[in-house]
């Protein structure tokens, strides 16, 4: 079943500039246990997009078309005091900046607590059983429930927050960049945690992140993002094996590895693209070494395969561009066209 | 990430900045060529045909805004006037805030002993109460309005240092002052040429609303009649109207000045607040 | 260790250590003063042409290590010794010349230039404060080419932009830029590419690899992501709460380390291949405070594989292999 829907979403933002259009008619599905990556650059919209799900775009934003399902009802249709009490209850979210959300006046089990009561009839004492085994499913010791948020550690911070976005039992949890601001092996432990948890949950996640490796630890579905539009889908295994899209090749080239022998790291050309102005044609056009008189022209065509989509006018040529983009030449700067 | 360029496009589209702008511009106008402007000599008893003094005449075509109980004209006075007015905020308030802004940057760059006595200073500053200062120190110097600036500037360079200071402190640990070090600048290169810059919005925003305060102020003292006696205010004005005990009979003397002061007061205010704006993006998005 | 006269080395730090004193809250009203040992007992050198890497986690003290070596900070006790002279002694005159040798690139390309001054002016200002060209058409010749160098092609047409006009990764050439400018001899590169899209940073990287070849600099790249560091260091040193605890040849390092927290580290790189999945296996729990450093072995409560020895004595640092040293007691038998 289908949890959530995306149907043609385009973001606009009002700036002194003029209008941004920060994601443009993107297409996304979501059914019912998925974990599903999305991946980009900054300032692709990934962000922007997740927030429109929750209702929580800033005030210079808007939802210019499209709609967006959750359990087949329209939630950009709900009053702002109908989103709220979903926004927990149903969909709950983790932020890179959670960590320092916490009150820092309250203790931590105070926090939890409270927030279980806001959204649910239920007793005290039944609360804390809950962020007691909250705590237990995250790795942290009960003991440490009654500290205050400055006796945390960074890590621990953000182990306590996603205690607290599992609280009600969430259908789907989006979690944006959750671990970017925390150290390698803080990291780590994190990532292994929430490998652990997704184990025995029911409900489905959406990670956001800017790192592919993140997403190859977690995810069972890859979205890869450019310029406001999602250009490829699929599983994880085969994006990342067999990617179709130029830019999750070059993409994919550009992490770094520690296993097996050292490869060189290739970066992609240029920059993204300026979104004030309307672009003709693809999107990734400017800095793809394979781009063609037609690429400028119109916009690429989705191409289905079996588990995903992805949207480029030389999709026949896939496997030649797969090989070709694996060869450092291909990327230099000379060789893409203006 | 502010250049001069961009506060000017932001004032360009901030429309209560550009209020306040073009009213303090026309008063410094006005205060400009008062010369041509004033119909007669402000200080001038005029007479009428018969020889008898034009004593508080209302409004007519002659006299635009009648006369005062000496026979002089108040449209006049209210010209020249505008030039204390004007002289005494733009010269106050540079001063106020170029002493300001230094010892906030010197305070806030160095720290230490130099940052302690400094801010000890202000607050020794921040416990005179200013108007019984002012008075006192004009009563003994002499009314004038060096003496009036003086006691201006004396009193009012403590808000800015302090919140200049402020600044100072969190920009100094920014990563471009500590490559600007790295790269062998002096100590006054690097707050001169990397710091100063930066404060400068907070600078404008006090040197609006330190101009509306003072020229409040030296309203204030001149109404309480130590103004300097040669020369014609807004307050001086008011000071006349009050002990010619004509407060009631004469709207037209009393109102005018009252409306100018109020004016260029907030136009002063209004500035500030379009500075304040593009010194603090979180409020421009309210 | 090597005499001051050593030439082959531009830098050699001498058993530095660098102490703060910081307030630690505790539950009383009173903030307690301590010790905070940011970086202990170090030595490092470095040859022209040659790269170190420097990999810990945040508050391991390796960017407290790059401000001591750049003269930031005067380090509590140790030797700084810069082409043949101790740089802590330095007088106002001497350090301003030392400052046109060493040069950093900092983290954080947004904050790391002025945003109110142009590029070129960004550029110019190291040559006008000592005084290189002898005009502002010979500064601004150097300034160009200098950014043609970086990439930045063609440059006139960056001169005139402020750093708010350019992406991250132009604002990171720039800083290269910047800190090539004065032709220094040592270079430290303060996580030089993690604020950076994955998409550029292999391009930064690279840049500053051949920079660093081309001109045949002393550098030292500072990182908590090893699979960073592989790309641009020779050697690689690794720290936990201010002291070095395994420093060799990079690729010999990634391939047979001893230390279990150099084993911890590679760990918990995350692959960016869905097969192989994260299993940390050698490391438990988080850093300590580093104002309360454990006794014995710093390593030991996180340590997998600790002895009833760790935690009691230090350990001392063993030549495991040649060039390969480590600060282990599991490996102290090993050492002939």
């Amino acid at each position: 079943m289908k949890l959530l829907e995306l149907n043609n979403v385009s973001i606009d933002y009002k700036t002194i500039e003029g209008n941004i259009r920060a994601v443009d008619k993107i297409c996304l599905s979501i059914e019912d246990g998925e974990i599903l990556g999305l991946v980009g650059e900054s300032g692709c919209g990934k962000t922007t997009l997740i927030k429109s799900i929750i209702g929580l775009l800033p005030q210079n934003g808007t939802v210019a078309e499209g709609e967006i399902f959750f359990e087949n009802e329209n939630l950009l249709k709900l009053t702002k005091d109908e989103m709220r009490k979903k926004r927990w209850k149903d969909i709950s979210m983790i932020t890179q900046s959670a960590m320092n959300s916490l009150n820092p006046v309250y203790k931590i089990s105070w926090q939890i607590v409270e927030a279980i009561q806001a959204h649910k009839e239920i007793s005290k004492e039944d609360a804390y059983k809950r962020a007691e085994e909250l705590f237990e499913l995250v790795g942290l010791e009960k003991g440490r429930l009654n500290d205050y948020p400055h006796q945390y550690s960074g890590g621990m911070k953000q182990r306590a927050i996603i205690a607290m976005a599992l609280a009600l039992n969430p259908k789907i949890i989006i979690a944006d960049e959750p671990t970017t601001a925390l150290d390698v092996i803080v990291q780590s432990q994190i990532l292994e945690r929430i490998n652990k948890l997704l184990e025995n949950y029911q409900g489905s996640m959406i990670l956001v992140t800017h790192d592919m490796s993140v997403i190859a630890q977690t995810c069972t579905k890859v979205a890869v993002m450019y310029g406001g539009k999602i250009v490829e889908y699929g599983e994880v295994n085969q994006v990342f094996k067999e990617p179709n899209h130029p830019y999750t090749m070059g993409l994919k080239n550009a992490f770094p590895s520690l296993v097996g022998e050292k490869n060189d790291l290739i970066s992609i050309p240029g920059i993204p693209p300026n979104l004030l102005n309307e672009i003709k044609g693809c999107r990734f056009k400017d800095r793809c070494p394979f781009s063609i008189e037609k690429c400028s022209q119109e916009n690429p065509k989705k191409t289905n395969i079996e588990e995903g989509f992805f949207y480029c006018h030389r999709e026949e040529e896939r496997e030649k561009l797969r090989v070709l983009a694996s060869k450092q030449e291909t990327w230099l700067q000379e060789n893409i066209k203006e | 990430m502010i250049t001069l360029n961009k506060i000017l496009r932001m004032l360009r589209n901030n429309k209560v900045g550009m209020i306040g702008l073009l009213i303090f511009l026309s008063f410094v106008i006005i205060a400009v060529f008062a010369d041509r402007i004033a119909p007669y000599d402000p200080m001038k008893i005029q007479y009428d045909s018969d020889g008898g003094v034009k004593r508080l005449q209302p409004p007519s075509k002659e006299h635009y805004l009648g006369t005062t109980w000496m026979g002089r004209d108040v449209f006049s006075q209210m010209i020249v006037g505008s030039r204390i007015a004007v002289l005494v905020g733009v010269i106050s308030a540079v001063c106020v805030v170029f002493i300001g802004t230094n010892i906030g940057l010197i305070a806030g760059y160095f720290g230490g002993t130099l940052d302690n006595v400094m801010m000890r200073l202000v607050d020794i500053v921040y416990g005179i109460p200013f108007l019984p200062f002012a008075l006192i120190l004009v009563a003994i110097l002499g009314p004038g309005i060096k003496n009036i600036i003086l006691a201006i500037v004396l009193i009012t360079w403590r808000n800015s240092s302090r919140v200049i200071r402020s600044q100072v402190l969190s920009l100094k640990n920014r990563t471009f002052i500590e490559a600007a070090k790295l790269s062998g600048a002096s100590h006054w290169r690097i707050i001169y040429k990397h710091i100063a810059p930066n404060v400068m919005p907070l600078s404008l925003v006090y040197v609006s609303t330190t101009m509306a305060s003072a020229i409040m102020t030296e309203s204030s003292l001149s109404f309480l009649g130590f103004g300097d006696p040669l020369q014609v205010s807004w307050g001086k004005i008011l000071y006349a109207c009050y002990s010619s005990q004509a407060m009631f009979k004469a709207w037209w003397w009393m109102i005018p000045p009252g409306i100018a002061i109020t004016l260029l007061v907030l136009s002063g205010y209004l500035m500030g607040r379009a500075f304040e704006e593009i010194a603090n993006p979180k409020l421009r998005e309210r | 260790m090597s005499s001051l006269q050593d030439s082959r080395y531009i830098l050699e730090a001498n058993n530095i250590r660098k102490d703060f004193n910081v307030k630690v809250k505790n539950n009383k009203i009173v903030a307690e003063e301590k010790i905070l040992k940011a970086v202990d007992n170090i030595n490092l050198k470095i040859k022209p042409g040659e790269t170190l890497g420097l990999v810990g986690e945040s508050g391991c003290g390796k960017t407290t290590t790059a401000k001591l070596l750049l003269g930031l900070y005067k380090p509590t006790e140790g030797k700084i010794i810069c082409e043949g002279t101790d740089i802590t002694a330095f007088k106002r005159k001497q350090l301003k010349a030392f400052r046109k040798k060493a040069q950093m690139i900092f983290q954080d390309p947004y904050e790391s230039l002025n945003p109110r001054f142009k590029i070129k002016d960004v550029l110019i200002e190291p040559l006008i404060i000592h005084k290189i060209g002898s005009n502002y058409k010979e500064q601004l010749k150097i300034a160009e080419d200098i950014l043609e160098e970086v990439g930045l092609k063609p440059a006139q047409t960056y001169l005139e932009r402020y750093p708010h006009e350019m992406s991250g990764g132009q604002r990171q050439r720039v800083a290269i830029a910047r800190a090539l400018i004065l032709n220094p001899s040592l270079l430290i590169a303060d996580e030089p590419v993690s604020m950076l899209d994955v998409s550029i940073r292999a391009g930064i990287l690279s840049l500053l690899r051949k920079m660093i070849k081309e001109r045949n600099l002393a550098a030292i790249c500072i990182s908590h992501d090893l699979s960073l560091i592989r790309y641009i260091s020779d050697y690689t040193a690794v720290m936990y709460l201010g002291k070095i605890v395994e420093i060799a040849p990079t690729e010999q390092l990634i391939k047979k380390r001893f230390h279990p927290y150099t084993e911890a580290l590679l760990e918990a790189v995350p692959n960016p291949d869905p097969d192989f999945k994260i299993s940390l296996q050698n490391i438990k729990g988080e850093a300590p405070n580093p104002v309360d450093k454990p006794n014995g072995c710093s390593f030991h409560p996180r340590c997998v594989k600790c002895m009833e020895i760790c935690k009691k004595e230090q350990p001392q640092q063993v030549e495991i292999e040649k060039g390969h040293f480590v600060l282990c007691h599991l490996h102290k038998n090993k050492n002939s």
